[in-house]
């Protein structure tokens, strides 16, 4: 496959925009998925793919063999899913503080616990829950956690790819670990 | 070995441990720690199961088919495109200034106009037509850009503390320079509105630019009112959509039509 995409990434350098074209026919999924569980939003995701082929269309130069064109095109999904994620984050925060600047403390004293699970079927409302679970990280621990749970890059690759370093890349992941137990531990019944 | 620690857990179940055969034996030998690493895997196996909406095997031609055309054509494998959508933003205007010198100066002589001319007439016209449509695609995208920057400044609230937005600003920053180019084009080819539109965004990207990281609830509310004032947001947008709507058409530009006359 990748075999396949070398050839074209050629050819799409040089002007072929069919050969382009069979790029993202092939990526397309793929990078959806990433946006997807990155964003957590059908409409966000469709808004990273787009934006991803664009932008790998226009730095096509840039692109160097050395790594995989699934990566490269992974490392330019991150990136925009990050700054994406942030934005929409602060944006929320400011209207939270706008709305309900009292009650945003109250809030937060409500401790993150859930029903026990005989309360809960399991099937969607796990499904919720994860989303829930997903959305309290913060978007470096997210996008961290899911290059390397999901999409299986090594913790060195993901501080390549965001730019940030191994060290710090682990400790978001850690991070990310620590309250996603918080969150499920008591969905999936396993108190610690 | 003392107990293994969560993140070495963490390392472990994603087999980036340097210490696996440590924290194997551990595990064979301990309970506590067992049950531990039980508890991890099971949540990190529940992550696994929110579910990610199908996106069918023709998604890739779809995705195809909606940035088509906004993909431009790349005639030089050296050139990166931020560097020759400038030139050939430049180059539209000496084309257009040229191409209006020429035309007026060629009406009379139109009559006795030879096949050659006719050539290179037509010639002409189609190098103005990709120039346009490399130009379209680079204001579109630019005006996109802006109107996000826009957007996000206008429904941003402050609150009582200060609000970074330092994003904003270095894209602001970045959003700049092409705007000046695009502005300069407009007005040396006589599109006034277009000219309006961009002399309006680069006064308030100024301002962007120009601000703190960090506002003040005052100072983002005098961020707002420059944007909403000059019904900004409202008039970048329209404008874009237009830009989109010209890349969508099919390009047949007036001196094409007059050459086709010849």
């Amino acid at each position: 496959m990748e075999v396949e995409a070398g050839g074209a990434v050629e050819r799409a350098r040089s002007g072929d925009s069919d050969a382009f074209r069979l790029l993202v026919e092939q990526h397309s999924r793929a990078i959806f998925r990433l946006a997807f569980r990155m964003t957590g939003n059908e409409q966000d995701a469709e808004d990273v793919v787009q934006e991803t082929f664009l932008r790998a269309y226009k730095q096509l130069d840039k692109y160097e063999a050395r790594s995989s064109f699934s990566t490269w095109l992974y490392r330019i999904a991150s990136n925009y899913s990050l700054d994406l994620i942030r934005m929409r984050k602060r944006h929320e925060d400011r209207r939270e503080r706008g709305s309900d600047e009292e009650g945003r403390d109250i809030l937060q004293s409500i401790p993150l616990d859930t029903p026990g699970p005989d309360r809960l079927v399991y099937g969607s409302q796990v499904s919720e829950r994860v989303n829930e679970a997903m959305n309290e990280l913060s978007p470096q621990e997210r996008t961290a956690f899911v290059l390397r749970h999901f999409e299986g890059l090594s913790i060195e690759e993901i501080g390549e790819t965001l730019g940030t370093g191994a060290n710090a890349t682990k400790h978001s992941i850690f991070r990310a670990v620590q309250k996603l137990r918080r969150s499920l531990e008591p969905l999936v019944g396993t108190a610690r | 070995m003392s107990h293994i620690s969560e993140e070495q857990f963490v390392l472990f179940y994603y087999g980036e441990s340097a210490e696996s055969r440590s924290i194997e034996s551990h595990l064979a030998d301990c309970e506590a720690c067992r049950s531990e690493f039980r508890s991890l895997q099971l949540v990190l196996n529940t992550v696994n199961s929110a579910p990610v909406p199908e996106r069918g095997a023709g998604y890739g031609a779809e995705v195809w088919r909606r940035i088509e055309k906004r993909v431009p054509r790349r005639t030089h494998r050296s050139l990166r495109w931020y560097i020759w959508a400038p030139a050939m933003a430049a180059l539209v205007l000496v084309s257009f200034v040229a191409g209006r010198l020429s035309q007026r100066s060629l009406v009379p002589a139109t009559t006795v106009a030879t096949n050659s001319t006719s050539a290179t007439n037509a010639a002409n016209a189609a190098n103005t037509k990709v120039r346009e449509r490399i130009l379209l695609v680079a204001v579109g995208d630019h005006l996109e850009r802006s109107q996000m920057v826009l957007a996000e400044l206008t429904n941003a609230s402050g609150g009582k503390g200060k609000l970074d937005i330092s994003d904003e600003r270095q894209m602001a920053e970045d959003l700049l320079d092409d705007n000046r180019l695009y502005r300069q084009t407009a007005r040396s080819t006589g599109d006034s509105a277009v000219a309006s539109v961009l002399d309006d965004l680069e006064r308030v990207l100024i301002d962007i630019a120009h601000s703190p990281t960090e506002v003040s609830n005052a100072q983002l509310e005098d961020l707002q009112q420059q944007i909403e004032s000059r019904g900004l947001l409202f008039k970048v947008r329209v404008l874009g959509t237009k830009v989109r709507d010209q890349q969508s058409k099919p390009a047949v530009t007036v001196t094409e039509k007059n050459t086709k006359r010849l």
